[in-house]
């Protein structure tokens, strides 16, 4: 029997098994409009107290079983660090969202000299870029044996835990190794990476001592798969992440299928031994023939980008340099979004530096990216003005001209509802670049006089200064 | 009573019991159902995902479970239409070959069950005129902005492109308002110095576009041209049924250009489908680049492809994707601290991954532009279409666990 899928669950049948008191306690005005969150996946059934009372036991573990997600939720890694990955309830993300962002983790080795191991750590540790207001990171640390030296490994271990809080995976195919490395770091809750056709009675047994989730491996090997799960849950070891191989260049048919071919049985058949996060290896584009590091780096960040789209949710890399993490960490950041809402600022008027009734007058789109890298540039160039921002539905200037989300008539309605015209005695727009052909009939929608900015607005600080105050029309 | 009703009056009580034992075994236990849909609440008891614990299995097993995979094989009742690109001197025209995209029948690169029926093309880019180009992104062609004809033909001898898009960016009436007679000619110019099919793009402007390409398609009739683009605005303008009648007349294929809106995509290929058969009409659904929208793209396309394999004639159209725009993200030409590396190297990246992430959605024809984003692209889709599918070379699986690993870039 397949479990319902989630887009199925109404939230009229949840709302039955809710207590339906109607107490707010949840923060919602009542019982069915928390259905609907929980429904939506906005809101865990933990912010329902009355609950959590032995009364409602059946009722809560009846939703629990409604709710859960086909494939399971697995964290790694304990307090505010922790990192979860899977918990995902469809297989597209336009068909629900997806859920626990794939995290992205660093590969480090216990061969690499103590004080290099450091700062490679500290880089990663660091690594941040701002982007829409949120700082990417990295989200954990893998350490791989490459020594094959538990005492090696123990100290690699170590020398990580030392310089940062990040979660661990633990790497290596054989169990002294890991039992090193777990004397270390055994009450972090790293994730064991892997267990096998050949070491996993010991792995089991390694994972159940110390209360750790378990990778599990067998490269190309979906049969392979589905036995080490089924016997390793009847073990009772319960989380469990999927390896099932990854194979850059050629062999990156093979991985893709592998991974679709779990996630669709896990979802769509509701095949319980392949209802695990999955594992990609985008770190094995460097333990190919190339050896130029940056074609290396391409190629992983390149197979890494393919995962993202293709239902990895733990991602293990090599490459730190920002050119190759940065278009790995954008897609994992935009591919988690909600599809359900743009990524959108509230429209209105927004007041920068100290406008006089003289200053420029902006306007732009409401897509989070556009305002925030529109904001950042105004604040870089130390003006003053005022930025009218536009319902565009969530899109960026150009897309909503494309898509007539920004068009003259929405920006004559912007204007009007800015209440800009009260603020300045002048009547001149700078529109955006991207938005240029709108500028005829914008001017004759709003009867404002309508300027063509830069088409990057890194540009309107030169902009500006040259074009402000604006000569005779 | 039947087996729901009693599974839902036993279900309280077996609930209490498990909560306690974990684990039951049933006993001379029989129950005789015709229509039994268990609901067992897998949150209630460990282990969670252990499938049903009715059945006491072994503790701790010795050896590997058994275990097998049964691939599935989702049959769809829908399929995406074929379009021919470029037409050879057999068929009316002057190109060396045709191409052939579209007619998928299963979501793109997912279960591989089956062949691909057409792979995927790349269509390089030459710019008409000099617009504002990130340097890494011209720095390939530099020699050839001023002259299409060349530029196009560096593409295809240079850099093996299998088909080429001018774009005629000189006629927008805000850079030269160049007269649908001169974009002719340069379309004209390039059909002469190439032999691979062609895509011809306007400015964007409905009306100077339908002039444009009007012009174009009377002057290069036979060769079977995509038109980039017709839109609503055409229609608006009333000047879609001028182009799309002059592409009848002259036998080439629309490119319909909607943005990100599948509404809009179904309303326009309705209109073309008064002058046009839909065997000649490919949808440009919009992409935007990789930090600024890609992930719109990415599932507008998704669903798209999902609803035309599920039988929405109205979607049944192959898709293209204008890569290039990637280069809008600032991150993929922008001077950036030591560590993001140059412009040369990011640039092209991110054009490679804009592109990958919609080729995994679906996507029949690419237009692009830096040479090593092609050169990515190229080694993708080898690798995808390749059937049957490439081997895992032998002991090589898991080799980054262990492996001493080359130098990090």
């Amino acid at each position: 029997m397949a479990k319902r899928s989630i887009t199925e669950t109404s939230p009229i049948e949840v709302y039955r098994l809710l207590p339906r008191t109607n107490c707010a306690e949840c923060g919602e005005p009542n019982c069915m409009a928390f259905a609907t969150r929980l429904v939506n996946r906005e809101l865990a059934l933990e912010v329902c107290p009355p609950l959590a009372r032995p009364e409602y036991a059946e009722a809560a573990a009846a939703l629990e079983a409604l709710l859960a997600p086909p494939v399971r939720a697995v964290r790694i890694g304990e307090g505010e660090h922790a990192v979860t990955v899977g918990g995902k309830y469809v297989v597209q993300r336009h068909e629900f969202t997806y859920h626990n962002p794939t995290a992205c983790a660093i590969a480090v080795d216990d061969a690499t000299p103590s004080d290099l191991l450091r700062e490679r750590v500290r880089t990663v540790a660091d690594f941040s870029y701002n982007y829409i207001g949120r700082d990417l990171r990295v989200d954990a640390i893998a350490v791989r044996s490459t020594t094959g030296d538990p005492g090696r490994f123990r100290a690699a271990v170590e020398a990580v835990m030392g310089e940062c809080e990040l979660p661990l995976l633990l790497c290596s195919l054989d169990p002294a190794v890991l039992r090193a490395g777990l004397e270390a770091a055994g009450a972090r809750r790293p994730l064991l990476h892997a267990a096998d056709r050949t070491n996993w009675r010991e792995m089991a047994g390694l994972a159940l001592e110390f209360g750790c989730p378990l990778a599990v491996a067998a490269p190309d090997d979906l049969a392979g798969l589905r036995s080490l799960a089924r016997t390793l849950q009847a073990w009772g070891v319960e989380d469990l992440v999927l390896d099932p191989g990854t194979f850059p260049g050629p062999g990156l048919a093979r991985t893709l299928r592998n991974f679709a071919r779990c996630r669709h049985a896990a979802i769509r058949t509701d095949d319980a031994l392949l209802g695990y996060p999955l594992l990609g290896a985008p770190i094995a584009a460097f333990a190919g023939e190339e050896l130029d590091p940056v074609r290396c780096a391409f190629d992983e960040a390149v197979t890494a980008s393919a995962l993202l789209s293709r239902y990895a949710d733990l991602l293990v890399l090599q490459g730190t340099a920002g050119w190759s993490l940065l278009p790995t960490l954008f897609w994992r950041f935009n591919l988690y979004t909600d599809p359900r809402k743009p990524v959108a600022v509230e429209a209105g008027l927004r007041e920068f530096g100290a406008p006089d009734r003289n200053a420029p007058v902006l306007i732009t789109a409401n897509y989070a990216l556009t305002y925030f890298t529109v904001e950042s540039d105004i604040k870089a160039a130390n003006l003053s003005c005022y930025l009218v921002v536009a319902e565009t539905g969530g899109l960026s200037v150009e897309s909503a001209v494309a898509g007539r989300y920004f068009s003259a008539a929405g920006i004559a309605e912007a204007l009007t509802a800015s209440g800009i015209a009260d603020r300045v005695d002048h009547r001149v727009l700078v529109i955006p670049g991207l938005a240029a052909r709108l500028s005829g009939e914008a001017a004759e929608a709003t009867g404002w006089r309508v300027l063509v900015g830069p088409k990057d607005s890194s540009g309107l600080g030169p902009y500006l200064k040259e074009r402000w105050p604006p000569g005779p029309a | 009573m039947n087996g729901r009703d009693l599974i839902g009056a036993l279900g309280p009580e077996l609930l209490g019991l498990l909560r306690s034992a974990g684990r039951i075994e049933l006993e001379r236990f029989s129950l005789e159902i015709d229509e039994l849909e268990l609901r067992i609440p897998l949150g209630a008891f460990a282990p969670a995902n252990g499938g049903l614990p009715f059945v006491a299995g072994p503790e701790r097993p010795d050896e590997l479970l058994p275990a097998e995979f049964v691939p599935e094989r989702p049959m769809y009742p829908g399929r995406v239409r074929e379009v021919v690109l470029g037409a050879t001197r057999r068929e009316g025209g002057s190109r060396g070959q045709s191409l052939t995209i579209g007619g998928a029948d299963a979501p793109a690169f997912s279960l591989f069950d089956r062949p691909v029926v057409n792979m995927p093309i790349i269509s390089m880019d030459v710019f008409d005129t000099r617009v504002p180009m990130p340097k890494a992104l011209r720095a390939p062609f530099e020699e050839v902005r001023d002259d299409p004809a060349e530029w196009a033909r560096l593409n295809v001898s240079r850099f093996g492109a299998k088909a080429v898009t001018v774009h005629l960016l000189s006629t927008d009436p805000l850079i030269r308002n160049a007269s649908p007679r001169e974009a002719a000619a340069t379309v004209e110019a390039v059909l002469q110095a190439v032999d691979v099919p062609l895509i011809v793009g306007g400015c964007g402007d409905p009306r100077k576009d339908a002039a444009v390409f009007t012009e174009v398609a009377a002057m290069a009739a036979g060769e079977r041209l995509l038109l980039n683009s017709v839109t609503l605005d055409m229609a608006t303008a009333k000047t879609l049924e001028t182009v799309a009648k002059a592409a009848a007349e002259h036998g080439h294929n629309l490119l319909a250009f909607t943005g990100l809106e599948l509404n809009d995509a179904k309303e326009l290929n309705r209109r073309i489908y008064e002058y046009l058969p839909p065997e000649r009409i490919v949808m440009d659904l919009t992409t935007v680049a990789l930090g600024y929208g890609l992930e719109y793209s990415f599932s507008i396309h998704e669903r798209a492809r999902h609803a035309a394999l599920m039988g929405d004639a109205e979607l049944q159209h192959p898709t293209i994707s204008g890569s290039t725009n990637a280069w809008a993200a600032r991150e993929a030409w922008m001077p950036m601290a030591p560590t993001y590396g140059g412009p040369e190297l990011r640039g092209p990246l991110w054009e490679a991954e804009t592109a990958l992430s919609l080729l995994l959605a679906g996507v029949d024809i690419f237009m692009m532009s830096h040479p090593a984003a092609i050169g990515a692209l190229r080694r993708m889709i080898a690798a995808l279409c390749a059937w049957p599918l490439e081997e895992v070379p032998e002991g090589h699986a898991n080799d980054w666990v262990t492996a001493r690993l080359g130098g990090d870039a």
